[in-house]
């Protein structure tokens, strides 16, 4: 008898065995990964539809063994809604860029965290537009140098930058948010553990669930993947503090208004 | 089940509940509120699902992602509400998915009024949102007709997995007549028996519903595969009634929903006083009943085809081109609420006859 | 007659709709095809609300009536309104207790009937509509009176109280009516 090899490492059932189309440095790998084992740690892979954006990543659905809607620009949220509520037994998961959910669909998701829909949102804040080739979103920072904020956003055109996690916070209904960085191995577990948190909310019947997962757009911020990570570090975590925002369990029937 | 006497808009509702539509998501608007008002008492009795959204942008996003289970899903709006969710109609079209839509026309363009009007029929046979795609479009002209179809309505969607419209208008909506419904709600279809749904993917490869191509060929592929389907519906689905249409009738009116019952009583009292005028009504708006048109128009009994709508002249156009020029199309409309009466339209058609 | 149409007009409040849409109903019961169709929207608010009934043996044309062979007016701008509408030989029924005019006109039946006043006698206020509907079926026969008197037990048979008051203010309504029929008849 050989002896048994103990793996230590592969790749999550949840994943297609293809190559990615993003760039080299991009964290949208790490997420969908963070995503896909919990996807197979929970074993509801068979039961878990997920919801695309329009953004760099539109093609997520090519990397992922579970069944994907593919939504117009920012109603991720809405479509979610629609098959959720039709087919409760489902797992339902949004994930989406700054661009679609703090832009375009800031009604959609503002609505959909308001309803308290028993579905999970992941939303990638890298602070740019990534697809269409780097123009100023509307999380991008101030001053920060972007082909339509070419002398970096100016705030008093642009306004600051939304926090969408502390602004979703307002809403009394949402069951869980969070906001986690996959900028150092450190960091990429505790989105690991936000997310897994997430999804097992949405397994319980709780009310909408969201992680905010600060990430890096190394081609379009014009810095290598290292320089990338530590901007990051640097700018982004002063403005947008990583950390829980909510996570209280309200349901109208059976403990009321709390 | 025997007669009752049902407001348009409530009996529509009951008709989708009756046709196993039971999942709804609209948002409210004049002159149809009483829909969403009637579903949602009527819909947690039979387990269904009622959300109102946020805007009708929402809605139609709703449906998209409802749609993509395999259930019987839809809405019902009136103009400007419609003109936002067209959007979603192109990504549903594009995606091959059924749902429904039932349009109760208001006047417009902008916000318009809230009296009838048939000024959306361009928007509703045409596509309306961007790409090649088309709805099927059925026009109701009673209330009773207003059940069957919208009950037609998810069948067919069902059939061409395309969204299907229903296009009524507010006089449709608002009043009172007496209609009957099947016995019990349709049984619907398991999506589980089906080879598209979003069911998750247990036991099978991944689905995904999407109507992104990037590849040329792919896109083109599919469009192609949407026109297939609207050429079927062509041959199909066409769906017409001749009213009083007879050997000696000197002019052809095409007209259809409120608008033609008008033209029936215009035919009606003409026959006494022995002008001789018939009707072909359009059930379906898209696919249109070309052929029937030309065959009726081409008689050498008529003297003029005359559209009638509460319009500015939309219909007219796709009659003219059934007509192909043999005989003279005339359009006689009114619109901004303003409903044509019979009087009018009988003046007009003196008038064609060289008559008045 | 293979069609009749009749418009009730009054303020809001005064159960026009509802005294509509119980013709309609007995009309419905009968076997007949029936419309109604109600003024909806900025007409609302005028001052007026109406509807119409179209009863019918034959498959209803328009549902636009514009020159109705009956009109029943509740208050005097309905009178002002609708009397001119009044198609020739047809019948204009004034409820009396509030209008303080009548029509000049003698191409039509013109019946003016304190319906307020019968009301009230007859208990409540409320039903007024009710001796309007009774008058006008006495006044045409368009539906069999017992089928009203059916009609409106099923649609209202809970509210005992009531009941007995609408039953009271249809009778004396259409006796009225019957009465005015007849003279018609007669004269």
């Amino acid at each position: 008898m050989p002896e048994a090899k103990l793996k230590i490492f592969e790749r999550p059932k949840s994943f297609t065995d293809v190559v990615t189309h993003y760039c080299p440095g991009c964290t949208h790998g790490i997420i969908h990964r963070l995503i896909a084992e919990t996807i197979d740690e929970y074993g509801i892979r068979g039961k878990t539809v997920g919801v695309a954006p329009v953004g760099c990543s539109v093609l997520i659905y090519n990397y992922f063994r579970t069944d994907f809607l593919e939504a117009p620009h920012g109603r991720a949220p809405a479509l979610a809604t629609g098959i959720k509520r039709v087919s409760p037994e489902l797992i339902v998961f949004t994930y989406q860029g700054d661009g679609d959910l703090a832009s375009i669909g800031m009604g959609e998701i503002v609505h959909a965290a308001n309803r308290g829909e028993k579905i999970t949102v992941v939303f990638v804040n890298n602070a740019i537009y990534g697809m269409t080739g780097g123009q100023m979103a509307p999380t991008t920072m101030p001053g920060q140098v972007t082909t339509t904020s070419p002398m970096g956003r100016d705030v008093s055109q642009a306004g600051y930058p939304i926090r969408m996690s502390e602004l979703l916070s307002t809403l009394r209904t949402p069951a869980y948010i969070e906001r986690v960085s996959v900028h150092n191995p450190h960091n990429v577990i505790r989105a690991k553990k936000a997310i897994k948190k997430a999804f097992k909310n949405q397994m319980e019947g709780k009310r909408f669930t969201f992680v905010e997962v600060l990430s890096t757009c190394p081609t379009n911020w014009g810095l290598t993947p290292d320089e990338a990570q530590n901007w990051l570090e640097d700018n982004m975590i002063a403005f947008y503090p990583l950390g829980v925002f909510k996570d209280t369990y309200y349901d109208n029937d059976e403990e009321g208004q709390k | 089940m025997a007669k009752i006497l049902m407001k348009g808009n409530e009996a529509i509702g009951e008709a989708a509940v009756r046709a196993g539509g039971l999942h709804y998501f609209a948002y409210p608007i004049t002159p149809q509120s009483e829909v969403g008002e009637y579903l949602v008492k009527r819909l947690p009795e039979v387990g269904g699902v009622f959300v109102q959204a946020e805007s009708e942008v929402a809605v139609g996003n709703m449906l998209f992602g409802a749609a993509a289970s395999g259930k019987r899903v839809f809405t019902t709006s009136s103009s400007p509400g419609i003109s936002l969710m067209q959007e979603a109609i192109s990504y549903i079209a594009g995606a091959h998915l059924p749902a429904v839509f039932i349009n109760i026309v208001r006047g417009g363009p902008g916000l318009g009024g809230i009296l009838p009007a048939q000024s959306d029929y361009f928007q509703a046979t045409k596509g309306g949102g961007h790409g090649d795609y088309r709805l099927l479009v059925l026009a109701p002209s009673t209330v009773q007709e207003a059940v069957d179809l919208v009950m037609l309505a998810f069948d067919l969607a069902h059939k061409y997995l395309n969204p299907v419209m229903v296009l009524g208008d507010g006089m449709i909506g608002q009043m009172m007549e007496a209609v009957e419904f099947p016995e019990s709600i349709k049984e619907t279809d398991d999506p589980m028996t089906m080879d598209w749904p979003a069911t998750g993917c247990e036991g099978r490869d991944p689905r995904i519903i999407k109507s992104l191509y990037l590849d040329p060929q792919a896109l083109e592929k599919n469009s192609f595969a949407l026109a297939d389907k609207y050429k079927k519906m062509k041959e199909e689905e066409v769906r017409y009634e001749l009213y009083k249409v007879k050997d000696d009738c000197q002019v052809l009116l095409i007209s259809y929903g409120t608008m033609a019952r008008i033209c029936q009583t215009v035919i009606d009292e003409m026959e006494e006083e022995g002008v001789s005028v018939g009707l072909l009504r359009p059930i379906t708006l898209f696919p249109f009943p070309e052929n029937e048109i030309r065959e009726q128009a081409w008689k050498e009994n008529i003297r003029a085809v005359l559209s009638v709508e509460m319009s500015t002249g939309q219909m007219v156009e796709d009659v003219d081109k059934a007509v192909q020029g043999r005989k003279p199309v005339e359009f006689y409309g009114r619109t901004g609420g303003i409903v044509p009466s019979p009087e009018e339209v009988k003046d007009y058609i003196l008038k064609i006859l060289g008559k008045k | 007659m293979s069609q009749y149409e009749v418009t009730f007009a009054g303020f809001g409040g005064q159960g026009i709709m509802t005294a509509g849409q119980l013709l309609a109903y007995t009309g419905m019961n009968a076997g007949k095809q029936v419309a109604w169709i109600p003024s909806y929207g900025p007409e609302m608010r005028g001052g007026t609300a109406y509807c119409t009934v179209v009863v019918s043996d034959e498959r209803i044309g328009s549902p636009i009536i514009n020159r109705p062979q009956g009109i029943c007016v509740f208050n005097r701008p309905s009178l002002d309104k609708f009397g001119p509408r009044v198609k020739p030989g047809g019948l204009l029924i004034i409820n009396s207790s509030l209008v303080d005019a009548t029509s000049d006109r003698d191409d039509i039946q013109v019946l003016e009937i304190p319906a307020n006043d019968i009301a009230q006698k007859a208990g409540s206020g409320k039903a007024t509509n009710m001796v309007v509907l009774g008058a006008f079926v006495g006044a045409t026969g368009i539906v069999e009176f017992d089928k009203l008197k059916e009609t409106l037990t099923e649609k209202m048979g809970r509210k005992k109280d009531l009941l007995q008051i609408n039953y009271k203010a249809l009778d004396e309504g259409y006796e009225l009516g019957r009465k005015a029929k007849e003279e018609k008849v007669k004269g």
